[in-house]
């Protein structure tokens, strides 16, 4: 099987790209490549990570600045020609400031950062990212972040789930969606979501912090291969 | 001649403001009973080095739809002043 490459976006501020490399190089037949955010060259990536942090300091608003990394021209081009490209929590942030996902993330309704392990499950397990995750499964995935409470206004929400574009929901550990099982206030306990043309996805929890035993989940380790598994052609 | 732009950028009202909430709740705290409802927005000011009045106020909304507020979450309001050197 050949080399699967896999760029991590660096931008100044961001503190989950070793993790996210980290996380990548464990599969076997993944090179992830380290893409600096000033740069120009994907330097042959078949997927883009943008990874978790706080890129420019959150300036102005988490992701503002970030969007108009030089990098990101390259990102947007990438992502409009169909290739995957997967936002991870400030990555997200980026995500919805591009404009390449719909809606936005504004502060924790109780105030707090929350740093916690977290329920979700893929409710729609036909994404390029969740094809090995069955819709009945609870995944043990942390959040970490001050701003994850989404927002869209009630039409674009009802198209995201209108289009199936929902793919992760905040739940109780039997799986439930219920208010209390949302940590952040999310409409609809939206965790995370996808474009329509299924290969931008944005998502608060962090994979890569359940991707090594060490770290108390492995439930993470899905999205990325069923991700590669995307990519191989499988 | 150069203009200042001062921007006004607010959370829409049908955003949850956590900052002025905490705010109510030192105000409500510290006794002031008739006041409350706070919104917390950010005030920004940049220069535009422009000759025309009419290019300064086209750049200044362009940078305030663009970067400095979300349309999604924020309104804008911004004022033009001329600066006198």
């Amino acid at each position: 099987m050949s080399e699967i490459t896999v760029g991590v976006v660096v931008f100044p501020g961001s503190n989950c790209d070793h993790d996210t490399q980290h996380a990548l190089a464990s599969f076997t037949g993944v090179k992830p490549v380290m893409l600096w955010h000033n740069d120009h060259d994907l330097q042959g990536a078949q997927a883009i990570v943008l990874p978790g942090g706080f890129s420019y300091g959150d300036y102005l608003r988490a992701g503002a600045i970030a969007r108009f990394s030089p990098i990101m021209q390259e990102v947007i081009e990438f992502a409009h020609k169909g290739y995957p490209v997967l936002g991870i929590c400030n990555g997200f942030q980026v995500l919805l400031e591009s404009g390449l996902l719909e809606g936005a993330l504004s502060r924790n309704r109780d105030k707090k950062f929350l740093c916690c392990q977290t329920t979700i499950r893929a409710v729609n397990g036909s994404t390029m990212f969740t094809s090995l995750y069955p819709e009945d499964e609870v995944l043990r995935i942390p959040i970490a972040h001050g701003e994850g409470n989404y927002f869209a206004p009630p039409e674009v929400i009802e198209s995201l789930e209108e289009h199936n574009q929902v793919v992760f929901k905040y739940t109780d550990a039997e799986g439930r969606i219920t208010d209390e099982a949302n940590p952040n206030g999310s409409a609809k306990n939206i965790a995370g979501i996808i474009n329509r043309q299924g290969n931008v996805l944005g998502l608060m929890p962090h994979p890569e912090r359940a991707s090594d035993k060490q770290l108390g989940s492995l439930d993470g380790r899905g999205l990325f291969e069923s991700l590669f598994l995307h990519l191989a052609g499988v | 001649m150069p203009y200042i732009a001062k921007i006004n950028v607010t959370l829409r009202q049908s955003i949850l403001d956590v900052q002025g909430k905490a705010v109510d709740h030192a105000l409500k705290n510290l006794g002031y009973r008739s006041a409350g409802s706070t919104r917390i927005g950010k005030y920004i000011e940049v220069t535009i080095n422009e000759e025309q009045r009419s290019e300064a106020e086209r750049i200044a909304n362009e940078i305030a739809q663009k970067l400095l507020s979300n349309p999604v979450m924020e309104n804008y309001s911004l004022e033009l002043e001329e600066i006198n050197s």
